[in-house]
């Protein structure tokens, strides 16, 4: 019988929650890394075993991990420790994210919009999103903050900018969300490997048709009250992007406030918030066989990062979007004040659909159907900053 | 031999349990003690200095004989005591938490 992985990012340390097929029973493994935010962990597709981690710490920077077994073991791609003092010589370079200013391949290290409208430089911050190829383990994208995209081909012992993206013109308009400038969500088009989108807060998605040299913005549609234009081209705070791999061309969006679909690709977004209590929120993502079915949880405002009225709710739609339906079995139903982050919330590939979030208070919800009835199968981690599942053979 | 002192984090990331000690063949400075350090342990490049400008990183100071050299340029030859090995060079992260 298949198995069900859970990997979880926390502000202190990141844990694997396992579980059999029926997904009632957990075991709770970690901390690993402990005491340092690891902002997100994720398996390949091509081998669930290879797994990344993006450990980063003010302190201490950014550090790369990797687990060729599950995650038992980690090693620092490229950062082996050198046997003796004879094989110093001229080490390799892990964790070196460095903005690509080459003549040849990089672009000029403009500036960026702050907060107070003025600009401001580039500043290598942290690696929020790990994003292994489909196909092979070796090759993963990392989305970063300060917003830039960056690609290992080698098991993330080295990293190359995809500098068009941060040098195709519009840059200077890209403004940091209230977590920071960044590159939050890297979606790979399962059908065409030259395909990806990514998503910048507080920039808006963008589109790739040739592996990642040349972008175009794709936010026709998007609304956003907070910046001078409201249908700019830049400048919209997309929160998190999510695509049924049977579809790739359709894609779903929790936007700051709306949430949006498109089924062109990006070309063109349509609001779909319909019946929601309140269409601001971070985390939205597919049933793992109904691509039509979506969940999202709605978070009260921008000011005020926690479900409405105390109540933990999780909504679907059935019919992607404007039609939604409340699921509350097993969630808090009074008193609740957590927040549900962007990277925080995954789906599973068994039957029926596992779903599973994680919030701010530590707890992990999961539901083995598809939604329908909710447990907390970890209730007191540190804040969880990202969720993903896999299902393992 | 020089002795230095990693802060907790560092110490796990480099897979040592406690003092590291690092030989010099270069002019003994702070600049050649950190290039050894990240030589014989890489996986913590970047996470002393940084890895585009290799200045120290802000959170992170260098105490040695009861003195603050977090703010000495790299190319400050180490104190005596620091190479002789009867004091360590210690690398701390700042007291602000974390």
């Amino acid at each position: 019988m298949s198995k069900a992985r859970v990997l979880v990012g926390t502000r202190k340390g990141a844990f694997i929650l396992t579980s059999d097929g029926k997904r009632e029973k957990w075991n709770v493994a970690g901390p690993i890394f402990a005491g340092w935010p690891v902002y997100h962990l994720k398996g390949s597709p091509a081998d669930p075993n290879r797994i990344y981690a993006s450990q980063t710490s003010d302190w201490f920077g950014q550090v790369i991990q990797r687990s060729n077994d599950g995650g038992k073991t980690w090693e620092v791609p490229g950062g082996g420790k050198a046997p003796g003092p004879e094989d110093f010589g001229k080490p390799p370079a892990p964790n070196k994210f460095v903005y690509d200013t080459s003549a040849e391949t990089g672009k000029p290290l403009t500036t960026h919009q702050w907060y107070d409208g003025t600009q401001h430089p580039w500043e290598f911050k942290r690696v929020w999103h790990l994003e292994p190829s489909v196909s092979d383990p070796n090759t993963v994208y990392a989305g970063i903050e300060d917003a830039a995209l960056f690609k290992s081909t080698n098991g993330g012992e080295s990293w190359q900018e995809l500098a068009g993206l941060r040098g195709h013109g519009t840059g200077p308009k890209w403004q940091p969300g209230a977590g920071g400038m960044c590159l939050h969500t890297v979606v790979l088009d399962p059908k065409n490997p030259q395909r990806i989108y990514v998503a910048i807060s507080a920039a808006g998605a963008f589109r790739s048709d040739d592996g990642g040299k040349n972008w175009k913005p794709i936010n026709k549609g998007l609304k956003s009250n907070y910046i001078p234009d409201p249908n700019a081209e830049v400048g919209h705070c997309v929160h998190r992007i999510a695509m049924h791999k049977s579809r790739p061309n359709t894609l779903f969006m929790q936007k700051h406030w709306d949430v949006m679909r498109t089924d062109d690709s990006g070309d063109n977004w349509t609001e779909i918030s319909g019946n929601l209590p309140t269409d601001f929120g971070f985390v939205i993502d597919v049933h793992a066989h109904e691509p039509e079915t979506v969940y999202v949880v709605p978070i009260k405002s921008d000011g005020e990062h926690f479900p409405l009225d105390g109540k933990l709710r999780v909504y679907r739609s059935r019919k992607g979007g404007n039609e939604w339906e409340e699921l509350g079995k097993g969630l808090p139903d009074r008193d609740c004040y957590v927040d549900v982050l962007r990277e925080a919330m995954s789906v599973d590939s068994l039957d029926k659909c596992g779903v599973y979030f994680g919030t701010t208070g530590g707890q992990v919800y999961a539901s083995a159907d598809a939604g329908d009835t909710w447990n907390a199968i970890v209730r007191d981690l540190p804040a969880v900053l990202s969720v993903e599942a896999q299902v393992i053979p | 031999m020089i002795t230095v002192v990693l802060p907790p984090h560092l110490r796990t990331l480099a897979h040592v349990s406690g003092d590291v000690e690092i030989e010099l063949s270069e002019k003994p400075t702070m600049r050649s003690l950190l290039d050894a350090i990240e030589a014989r342990y890489p996986m913590l490049q970047g996470t002393i200095r940084d890895h585009a400008t290799n200045e120290r990183r802000a959170y992170v100071r260098f105490f040695a004989c009861e003195q603050d050299l977090s703010h000495e340029p790299l190319d400050t030859p180490l104190p005596a005591a620091v190479v002789s090995g009867a004091e360590p060079f210690f690398i701390i992260g700042a007291i602000a938490g974390g």
